[in-house]
């Protein structure tokens, strides 16, 4: 049931691509990940999620007639015709272990420097931001860090994928994904409010306040349980 | 691929367009249970006898599971045991750990919680630590923890949802576990999106009868796998990447005992030898049953799942397989990736090509799939794509006139880059929906402490089954693996802790080669697959089989 072939005998438009300076024709249109495969490409490094979540498939490619390298994913990028590209395999970036518990920001005057004081040498160029494939503003959150900024650091990271692509060009070497990683739990941990709702629960089962409905449930025969489902009521506003 | 809508398709959008006003307070009652059967009968997959065969061989032989799954079981061993030295041991753990994505890395960190010390774990993973489904997830987790909702409501979701098949058991630790695991999260520093007083954002899911769905953003899948790689990091629990598990290894007492491992880039392999083995090795997208574009991984190739069958494990719920209703249908570049269903959650509607509103947006999973094929192939109100694929529209823009201005761009930011990039604007037309191969509802038996019925293998998250029965609920996937990602992680830990081995041995693995030849199946498969396929036909018409020596 999925893509029916194409009935037509449409000629495939094929563009020239350059892998690692190699070059194959391939199917306009493709993504440089399925182009690299229908050329002959066996991943194993360099390809994950396919859906642009996990930042596996960091690509550096310059187009014809372009002087700028570029930079994106893999699986989300369509390729171009004269297109020179590699595939970057792996960024061995330093990271800090640090202890949840140990780093409440009102201890210290500025925990993301205490653990990554390279953020300091920020010169703001912007070639972090520049080289971001989900579009973060990246060099922002660098310098809402280096002023101890926790909240901002950690919502303009959010969408992070952590493919390393910043710091393999920041020349500076800063680890902004890493620390960016550390903002967003503390923010999460000591700024946000906790949830009286959850606790509650929490205390309720602890309590053992459902265990004998539960009981009766497990227990049920199918067809009253099956009765019980079909009656209860749907919340359909909230 | 050019950008954007062609012509053709910007029509039928206008009708979309007229239509959204009268539709906007609009929402069909869900199903009655009769008109449910049938549009499952006549239009879901899993309802289709000729896409699926009897197992012939192993624990169950005789269930019926999807053709590409049971012929991934009725296969050869990737290793031949007597090329095997088991003697040599390059590993030996108390709790190894198959699978780095969520449910394995639950599974360490609660091992340490139970007082495994970290160098005494080994994660083994196919690709990177953090590379799974887990990562992928969009929408968010179920927990009963509003006032108006409880942990009863939610098994009953759950049961209903899987149409009464689930264990209730395992549904029961589901529910029960469910607050606690939130509360852990919020311990670990996880981003949900919450009200101003603290509380979390609830949103209602397929099936779902309270607004019971918590997310972070349409990332929240990645927020949770991201902060536990991380809290995994800091405990310096060891992970060995690109390292998959090939067979699970036994001792002389019938006890798994770890596994053989191979080195994905050298091919070398390495004996682990465990106290406790864990299974968490996700589902089985990459199989591309019945030929569907799957929202899944790289690397979910049913691995585990042919590995602990070859080990004694039973499977069950195999034959049901989830589509999810909405996956991506053009551009062609993305056909198959998730829409998440939060796109509904918040107010989109699935409409027909005249911009009919033809299902309620919000049922459960497996019928909500079935109704938009019957919109496409049974009444033929779909959209067909450039490369002739049919699909109905998901009113995006809808969410804007609801909910107000912005908010697209605020909760669902996955969701406006993945189409943007191909020229479309969600927050301003309709996107094309069909369904998508999506979750291994069924999997390995397990245990509600999350052992698997073969002493010293445990399992959770997508391998195993019997939580989801024949059919899961929306935020209920990241739940299980949390769930029992944690009690396989805990119970493995406690096992270890009495546990002797005996002599390594992977006489199983020669059993069930006997197995295949009595049974008369003859073949050249071998599982498990570890990757999929997707080399050019061209080049494999002409590939050599040459080892180049240097």
């Amino acid at each position: 049931m999925k893509a029916e072939e194409d009935e037509s005998n449409e000629e495939v438009e094929m563009v020239e691509i350059f892998v690692m300076g190699k070059r194959y024709k391939v199917p306009k249109g493709l993504t440089i990940m399925t182009a690299l495969e229908y050329a002959g490409y066996k991943f194993t490094r360099g390809c994950g999620c396919r859906g642009g979540f996990c930042g596996a498939c960091s690509t550096v490619f310059r187009t014809k007639d372009e002087y700028k390298l570029r930079m994106d994913l893999a699986c989300q990028t369509a390729v171009e015709d004269g297109m020179f590209l590699v595939q970057l395999p792996f960024m061995p970036a330093v990271r800090e272990d640090y202890d949840v518990e140990e780093v409440d920001p009102e201890e210290h005057d500025n925990v993301l420097l205490d653990y990554y004081p390279e953020v300091a040498r920020c010169v703001s160029c912007n070639t972090c931001t520049k080289a971001c494939p989900q579009d973060i503003e990246v060099m922002d959150y660098v310098q809402a860090a280096l002023r101890g900024d926790i909240e901002r650091t950690a919502e303009l990271s959010f969408d992070c994928i952590q493919c390393g692509l910043c710091s393999i060009r920041c020349p500076a070497d800063i680890k902004h994904y890493h620390m960016a990683q550390m903002a967003r739990r503390i923010h999460a941990k000591y700024n946000q409010p906790e949830s009286d709702e959850l606790a509650e629960r929490v205390k309720e089962i602890k309590e053992g306040k459902y265990d004998e409905e539960m009981e009766k449930l497990v227990n049920m025969e199918r067809e009253i349980l099956k009765k019980r489902y079909d009656e209860r009521d749907i919340k359909e506003e909230g | 691929m050019s950008e954007g809508y062609p012509d053709y398709m910007e029509e039928s959008i206008k009708k979309v367009e007229e239509t959204r006003s009268e539709r906007v307070d609009k929402t069909p009652d869900r199903m009655d249970p009769d008109e449910a059967d049938e549009v499952l009968n006549s239009f879901h997959p899993d309802y289709r006898e000729e896409g699926k065969k009897e197992i012939e061989i192993g624990p169950s032989t005789g269930r019926k599971a999807p053709t590409e799954v049971a012929e991934m079981l009725e296969a050869h061993s990737l290793i031949d045991p007597s090329e095997i030295d088991l003697t040599q041991i390059d590993y030996d753990v108390d709790v190894l750990i198959i699978g780095g994505g969520g449910a394995g890395t639950v599974a360490a960190l609660w091992a340490v919680e139970e007082g495994i010390a970290p160098a005494d774990i080994l994660i083994a993973t196919k690709l990177r630590h953090g590379d799974s489904n887990s990562m992928m997830a969009q929408g968010g987790i179920q927990v009963a923890d509003r006032e108006d909702d409880s942990p009863i409501r939610h098994y009953l979701d759950a049961i209903g949802g899987g149409h009464f098949t689930n264990e209730q058991s395992l549904v029961k630790a589901l529910t029960m576990d469910a607050p606690k695991i939130l509360d852990w999260h919020e311990e670990l520093g996880m981003m949900y999106d919450r009200e101003e007083d603290g509380n979390f954002t609830g949103l209602p899911g397929g099936g779902t009868s309270r607004y019971r769905l918590h997310s972070a953003g349409d990332y929240t899948g990645m927020e949770l796998m991201r902060v536990l790689r991380d809290e995994a990091r800091n405990l310096d629990i060891p992970v060995q990447e690109f390292t998959p598990a090939v067979e699970l290894l036994k001792d002389d007492k019938g006890q798994v005992a770890g596994a053989l491992l191979m080195n994905l880039e050298t091919n070398e392999y390495y004996v682990a030898r465990a106290k406790s083995t864990i299974m968490a090795t996700g589902g089985f997208g990459r199989l591309h049953i019945q030929s569907y574009p799957t929202t899944n991984h790289y690397g979910a190739t049913a691995d585990g799942l042919v590995m602990g069958y070859r080990a004694g494990v039973p499977i069950r719920d195999m034959d049901s397989v989830q589509y999810h209703p909405t996956g991506a249908a053009h551009p062609d570049q993305i056909v198959g990736l998730l829409v998440t269903e939060k796109v509904r959650s918040l107010g989109a509607q699935p409409v027909n090509k005249d911009g009919e509103l033809f299902v309620n947006p919000l049922e459960p999973r497996d019928i909500e799939a079935a109704s938009l094929i019957r919109e496409c192939y049974g009444r033929d109100n779909g959209v067909k794509t450039p490369t002739g694929m049919k699909g109905v529209w998901l009113d995006s823009p809808l969410i804007e006139e609801k909910k107000g201005e912005g908010t697209i761009e605020d909760s669902l930011p996955a969701m406006v880059r993945l189409y943007e990039r191909f020229g479309i604007d969600m927050t301003k037309k309709p996107i094309l929906v069909f369904p998508t191969l999506h979750y291994q509802n069924g999997g390995l038996e397990i245990n509600t402490d999350g052992s698997t019925p073969v002493p010293g293998l445990f399992a959770g998250g997508e391998v195993e089954g019997g939580v989801h029965g024949k059919n899961r609920l929306m935020g209920n996937s990241l739940l299980d693996y949390n769930v029992f990602g944690r009690r396989a992680g805990i119970n493995a830990a406690s096992h270890a802790k009495k546990t002797s081995l005996g002599e390594l041995t992977l006489d199983h693995v020669t059993k069930y080669e006997d197995q295949l030849s009595d049974a008369g199946i003859k073949t050249d498969r071998k599982s498990p697959m570890l990757l999929p396929e997707y080399r050019g036909e061209e080049v494999l018409k002409r590939h050599l089989d040459v080892e180049v020596t240097l």
